[in-house]
């Protein structure tokens, strides 16, 4: 029988599959719709009006793109966090990427203890929440001071250009906890590195492949996939963290006189608009490498 | 003159011979000693081996440094603060920071909301999120790609891109301030993370052999018999690892129950973002002595009692968190 004219019978088949396979995820599908959807596109509809918040309900006055010229334009502040939200994404995600590589590969080594290191790279995925990061770094804690503080790094902070100087005095400063957001990636790396076949590593070292290069040729490949999910988990962790300035001017400008709902949309869409120009980029760079191992 | 030669050759040859076995010798032991510090092909090397745990200690201690500065700082007592000779090691064991802090975030009631409010979306979100990945799993239906993006995105949009229309509704509602604020949105697959679940979910039960599922359907069961009485069980390591997950997750997400709960429950993160303000109603300044002053080491105990549930739970559950993702096994294929 040809292809075209399958039997009733197998037709019927798929049908009812994709009505039971439609009755699993109905319920997403209206949870998206009513949760995510609708008000996303009442947010962009704010971010085109004025909003007023009245005991009785919301006013809106129609005033076009006046938020968003206002934001990119009017307000200083936005433009400087954008620019300052984006540099520090680029320059942690990799630094998380190569952290958690490097441990994964020491945990992935056969040693005695390594559980008890799991452990305790694990360990800040489990009590960083917003308000405790701000104590800590409120307090110091999140810094060697001795490496913040020494004069050296104050004169090399102060040779760098104003839109640089943010970004990596943040690094300096905030150091650990740059680190502290590895954990999940951690354990995504190990769990990749446990996949690739010994057998491979054995091969290369039987025709005289050092360790070195095996890492280069062999363990790093393998990772490529991997890279791409880490990363993007990297991105949307950062961006969504309540601590991020962005994220607090916005939530102030909320609940500010000045500022206001429909103001806060507008700036909400242009951190959403540059946070996937950031996740392209990445995307982009780690697709392309992973094309051409 | 022959005989000489010869005699001298002979020599020459058995000391040759001598230099020879005791270069080979030495060399073996060489060879020994650099296997011992450096490695071979069937195990590490002590040098190497030393190397890597002095990095890993190193950088352990680097990691648990704001937690043990936390700790210790905690612990002492106003003069020890005070003490520019007292950083590591306090004087005495001081508790009276974790007394205030306990009374400052009211600790019982806080932490019974912190609990109920981690505790029922992520159950209900773990439910949903594996009825949906079942689905995306077993069945082929049109628009399932779209439907994978649509996940993806949901879990790409900042939270303040969908958060002000759900707050203004839910205060229309009445519902501000309540758990159901944070039970409805979990409950359509929309809650905190929601998208991880459902591809952890997805990923599990794409990698069940089905042959169990057919077996029971031949024998008449319904779709949903057999997802609630094989598919279920077997998953049942998923389904702790989202759940613990999800609960610290709620656990720690400010930004949602900030804005969801505002004027209704108070969780601990919440109680302790506004420590200040509550230590001033406690002990108002102007009316206390210099040591019931709010201090570093007050907040830094709050700020421990705030993390204390979650480092029991993971020291209890500690192989469901470090396992995890071997267990649901997301490495991005």
């Amino acid at each position: 029988m040809s292809a075209p004219s399958r039997p009733p019978v197998s037709l019927r088949y798929r049908t009812r599959q994709a009505l039971q396979g439609y009755g699993f995820v109905a319920i997403w599908i209206v949870g998206f719709f009513v949760f995510t959807l609708v008000p996303l596109v009442e947010t962009f509809r704010y971010s085109l009006n004025h909003v007023l918040v009245s005991a009785t309900g919301v006013e809106q006055t129609f005033i076009g793109w006046q938020n968003y010229t206002r934001a990119l334009f009017t307000d200083p502040t936005l433009v400087e966090l954008l620019i300052e939200y984006t540099l520090e994404t680029l320059l942690s995600v990799p630094i998380i990427m190569i952290f958690s590589i490097i441990i994964a590969l020491f945990l992935n080594l056969k040693l005695p203890l390594k559980g008890i290191f799991r452990t305790v790279f694990f360990l800040p995925v489990v009590i960083t929440s917003g308000p405790v990061i701000r104590e800590l770094v409120s307090q110091g804690a999140t810094t060697v001071p001795q490496i913040a503080q020494s004069p050296l790094v104050l004169d090399f902070l102060a040779q760098l250009p104003r839109a640089l100087r943010n970004p990596v005095e943040y690094l300096m400063t905030s150091f650990i906890l740059i680190l502290w957001f590895s954990g999940v990636q951690i354990l995504i790396y190990l769990a990749s590195l446990q996949k690739i076949d010994r057998s491979i590593y054995e091969a290369a070292a039987i025709d005289g492949a050092s360790a070195w290069e095996s890492f280069w040729k062999i363990t790093l490949p393998s990772l490529s996939t991997t890279n791409i999910v880490v990363a993007v988990y990297t991105i949307i962790t950062l961006s969504h963290f309540s601590e991020n300035r962005l994220v607090r001017y916005i939530y102030a400008q909320t609940y500010d006189i000045k500022g206001g709902i429909g103001y806060a949309s507008a700036m909400s869409f242009l951190y959403f608009a540059a946070l996937v120009i950031i996740l392209l980029i990445v995307f982009l760079t780690l697709r392309s490498r992973a094309a051409r191992v | 003159m022959m005989t000489f030669h010869l005699l001298k050759k002979t020599d020459l040859a058995g000391w040759q011979a001598h230099l020879g076995r005791m270069l080979s010798e030495r060399r073996v032991f060489l060879d020994r000693v650099r296997g011992f510090l450096l490695g071979t092909r069937a195990h590490y090397g002590l040098l190497f081996t030393l190397l890597v745990y002095a990095l890993l200690v190193a950088i352990g201690f680097v990691y648990l440094y704001p937690l043990l500065f936390m700790l210790i700082t905690s612990l002492k007592s106003p003069a020890d603060l005070l003490n520019p000779m007292v950083q590591w090691v306090p004087t005495e064991l001081y508790l009276g920071n974790y007394v205030k802090a306990f009374r400052v975030l009211n600790y019982p009631s806080t932490l019974m909301a912190s609990i109920l409010v981690s505790v029922v979306p992520s159950v209900l979100q773990t439910v949903v999120c594996s009825i949906v990945g079942y689905g995306l799993a077993r069945y082929h239906f049109p628009g399932k790609s779209l439907l994978f993006v649509l996940i993806l995105v949901t879990f790409i949009i900042p939270p303040q891109n969908t958060v002000i229309p759900q707050m203004l509704t839910y205060r229309q509602l009445g519902l501000l301030g309540d758990l159901w604020a944070l039970v409805l949105p979990a409950l359509g697959g929309q809650g905190f993370r929601s998208a991880i679940f459902i591809l952890i979910f997805y990923q599990t039960f794409i990698s069940l052999p089905k042959v169990l599922e057919e077996a029971a359907r031949l024998d008449g069961a319904s779709e949903a018999r057999v997802f609630l009485q094989i598919a279920v069980p077997t998953a049942l390591p998923a389904y702790i690892v989202s759940v613990i997950f999800s609960i610290v997750w709620y656990w720690n997400e400010t930004y949602l129950t900030v804005i969801f709960l505002e004027g209704g429950i108070q969780t601990l993160p919440m109680q302790l973002s506004r420590f200040v303000q509550a230590y001033q109603n406690l002990y108002p300044p102007g009316t206390v002595n210099i040591f019931d002053r709010l201090n570093e080491a007050i907040k830094l105990a709050g700020t421990f009692l705030n993390i204390l549930p979650l480092l029991v739970m993971y020291f209890v559950l500690q192989k469901w968190f470090v396992e995890s993702v071997e267990r649901t096994g997301i490495t991005g294929e």
